[in-house]
């Protein structure tokens, strides 16, 4: 039995616009056990960094509601008043974000903002700080980290901006950490470095990953396990095997067949109709996915769908899944790579 | 035919220091690169971060100074053209960028973003224009009314879209797209590149891709090359590049490339640990004393390599 470390029960999370709230993460519910990376993706709007924020609490609570259970060593998260969180946040759960130039202190040294994190939950003296912090660039593989330690972030490169980003994230051996689209602005040679970074790191410490990202690519080299969300809801979820051989539901498929590769080459590429409706717009029943899938009759979908089982840990929302096939549109149905493999 | 070549193209951009400010070096972004594009292909254009690729496009389309070298467009030297007389040529070359969100001046109608090249040169009375700016919305899949609207009015894939349009109005025969789709969502990109591919046919353009998308550049492009630190490292048909990779950069960035198939993937960061060790072992046979990579040499009719 695989150990949990982090436990999301019926999470949602919703964000008041007027005087209604409207919920962008809704009955979410997904295990990441010790040693595994679990991929969240899903199209731009629906709801993935909503989800790492709750998680880590970072939304403005005056504007946010979350209900449900988040469970994280015997301890409900969303229970925990700021002090409690403070103490969690940081230490136990790290967090990579979408965009580091952001995310960073523009007027601090690299060196200074991992010292500070280890500063806030540790009692180190300041020439272990020091040591520690050289330590932890040289695990992120940073070419000079005495220099990059005295650097401030416009002075690095991406790829350099972001393993500082990570390094400050694993300084205190996280048991869990949130990486928001780590590698989506950087170009491939470095995309790989990181990713790979990831996981050896992981093989030291056994920390859980959760992934988010919309390049499913990406999810099939590293993830063990695949969250796909759309329009707030999980559509899907399975071990990535288990999805990119058999993937069941149409928005998977269609996000599947939408990326160039190899089996799709030169061939006319499958495009989604429509976009993700607003949080406001998101029907509370009914298949959210059927408005992108118009040829699909309605009677195919479930009145309320819910999340089956179809064996293997893998879970498909709605019985439209049953029903769906690429409309002969253009090549997509005939060149559809979920039916080739 | 040959609609683009660039011959031994230098973009040295000044480094300046010292209380004076004077130039106390150079960033070789372009150093020494040449290719050509044939009319009616789609020539993709790949490498690092900073590796000189935008730097390369712009200098077509006059956004940089040429240091040195041709720019040879239909036979004729743009690099040696003043602004006055390349101003013909502006309309045969167009450029579109990365970023829709930025790209649009959000205080401008679509009517007023699409019409501007055309105004540069043409005197059309407003509701010619205005009829134009709707063809080319058509063509683009957006709606007539949408002349009235603004850039924030849009989703990321129609933003590109409007950019596309305005590209298109002056009826130009290359498009330099910078990294079109980078921003936007799978199944956007998947829109735009597809509508890319229609343009292509119906008005026989021809294009200079830059990505770093290795799956797109793929999927859009017969021919390619791969840049590293200002210089061509590899040049060939779009398969031999990715099937049979010889420079040792080359041969990275395809490993790089992440594969839809979770079965290969404890192979693949094995190859990739190789790899940089090889790159390391053998980097006197791809680089000079300085670090620069060698020219190309012709390995077969096709496929070049910066080899010794
Ligand atoms: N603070 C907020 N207030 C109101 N609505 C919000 C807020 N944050 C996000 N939303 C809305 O919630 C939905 C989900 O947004 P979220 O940022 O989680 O998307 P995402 O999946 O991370 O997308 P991307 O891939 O673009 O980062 C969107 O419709 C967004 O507009
Ligand atoms: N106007 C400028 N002045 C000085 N240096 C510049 C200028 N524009 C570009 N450079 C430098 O030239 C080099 C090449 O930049 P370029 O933008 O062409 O790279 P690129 O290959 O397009 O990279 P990316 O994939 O990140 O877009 C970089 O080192 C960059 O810092
Ligand atoms: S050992 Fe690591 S996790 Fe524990 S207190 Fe020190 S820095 Fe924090
Ligand atoms: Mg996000
Ligand atoms: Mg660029």
């Amino acid at each position: 039995m695989k150990k949990a470390i982090l436990q999301i029960e019926n999470l949602t999370t919703s964000f008041r616009i007027g005087n209604k709230y409207h919920a962008a993460v809704d009955d979410v519910s997904f295990t990441v056990n010790e040693n595994e990376i679990v991929a969240v993706v899903g199209e731009s709007g629906c709801g993935k960094s909503a989800l790492a924020l709750s998680i880590m609490q970072l939304h403005n609570k005056q504007r946010t509601k979350s209900e449900g259970n988040i469970n994280y060593k015997g301890q409900n998260l969303l229970k925990l008043n700021d002090v409690q969180m403070n103490k969690v946040r940081g230490k136990e759960l790290g967090m990579i974000f979408q965009e580091p130039l952001t995310a960073l202190n523009p007027l601090m040294t690299i060196g200074k903002q991992i010292e500070e994190n280890l500063d806030y939950h540790t009692e180190l003296s300041s020439a272990e700080k020091k040591n520690r912090t050289i330590e932890l660039l040289t695990q992120v593989g940073i070419p000079y980290p005495e220099r990059t330690y005295k650097q401030y972030p416009h002075e690095l490169s991406g790829g350099m901006r972001q393993r500082a980003m990570i390094s400050i994230a694993i300084a205190c051996n996280p048991a869990l950490v949130i990486a928001d689209e780590p590698t989506t602005a950087l170009d491939v040679t470095i995309q790989a470095q990181i990713l790979d970074l990831l996981k050896d790191i992981q093989s030291r410490t056994k920390m859980g990953i959760i992934l988010i990202t919309h390049d499913l690519s990406v999810v099939a080299e590293v993830a063990d396990r695949i969250v796909v969300m759309y329009a707030g809801q999980v559509v899907e979820t399975g071990s990535v095997k288990e999805i990119f051989n058999n993937p069941l539901h149409p928005y998977t498929r269609s996000l599947l067949n939408s990326i160039p590769s190899a089996a799709n080459e030169k061939n006319r590429l499958h495009v989604i109709e429509g976009i993700v409706p607003s949080i406001a717009k998101m029907d509370r029943i009914g298949c959210r996915f059927q408005d992108r899938i118009p040829w699909i009759p309605k009677h195919a979908h479930e009145e309320t769908p819910r999340l089956h089982e179809v064996g293997n840990g893998h879970f498909v929302r709605c019985t439209c899944y049953k029903a769906f096939y690429f409309q002969a549109e253009g090549d997509a149905s005939a060149h559809d790579i979920t039916k080739i493999r | 035919m040959t609609l683009l070549k660039l011959d031994n193209l230098k973009v040295h951009f000044p480094i300046r220091g010292g209380f004076f400010r004077r130039v106390v070096d150079h960033v070789k972004a372009v150093d020494g690169v040449s290719f050509e594009l044939q009319q009616g292909e789609t020539y993709g254009l790949v490498g690092e971060s900073g590796s000189g690729k935008s730097t390369t496009g712009k200098a077509v389309v006059k956004l940089n100074e040429v240091t040195s070298g041709q720019i040879l467009f239909e036979g004729r030297d743009l690099a040696s053209l003043s602004r006055r007389e390349i101003k013909p040529f502006r309309k045969d070359i167009q450029m579109i960028f990365q970023d829709p969100y930025s790209s649009l001046n959000p205080k401008k109608r679509v009517l007023d973003i699409i019409a501007e090249p055309l105004r540069n040169f043409e005197r059309l009375s407003p509701s010619e224009e205005k009829k134009i700016v709707q063809d080319f919305l058509d063509k683009v899949g957006l709606s007539p009314e949408s002349i009235h609207k603004y850039p924030h009015e849009f989703s990321g894939g129609q933003r590109q879209r409007i950019g596309i349009a305005r590209s298109l109005t002056l009826k130009p025969k290359l498009i330099i797209a910078d990294e079109p789709v980078s921003a936007l969502d799978v199944s956007v990109q998947a829109q735009v590149l597809n509508f890319l591919q229609d343009l292509q046919q119906e008005f026989n353009l021809t294009y200079l891709f830059v990505g770093h998308d290795l799956g797109v550049i793929r999927h859009m492009c017969d021919r390619m090359g791969v840049m590293y630190r200002g210089r061509l490292v590899e040049e060939g048909k779009s398969e031999e590049i990715y099937e049979n990779p010889q420079h040792i950069y080359t041969k990275r960035l395809i490993a790089a490339i992440p594969d839809l198939e979770p079965e290969v993937r404890e192979d693949k960061v094995q190859l990739r640990k190789k790899l940089t060790s090889e790159y390391e072992s053998t980097y006197s046979k791809y680089f000079d004393e300085n670090g620069r990579a060698y020219d190309l040499k012709p390995i077969s009719s096709t496929h070049r390599v910066a080899l010794q």
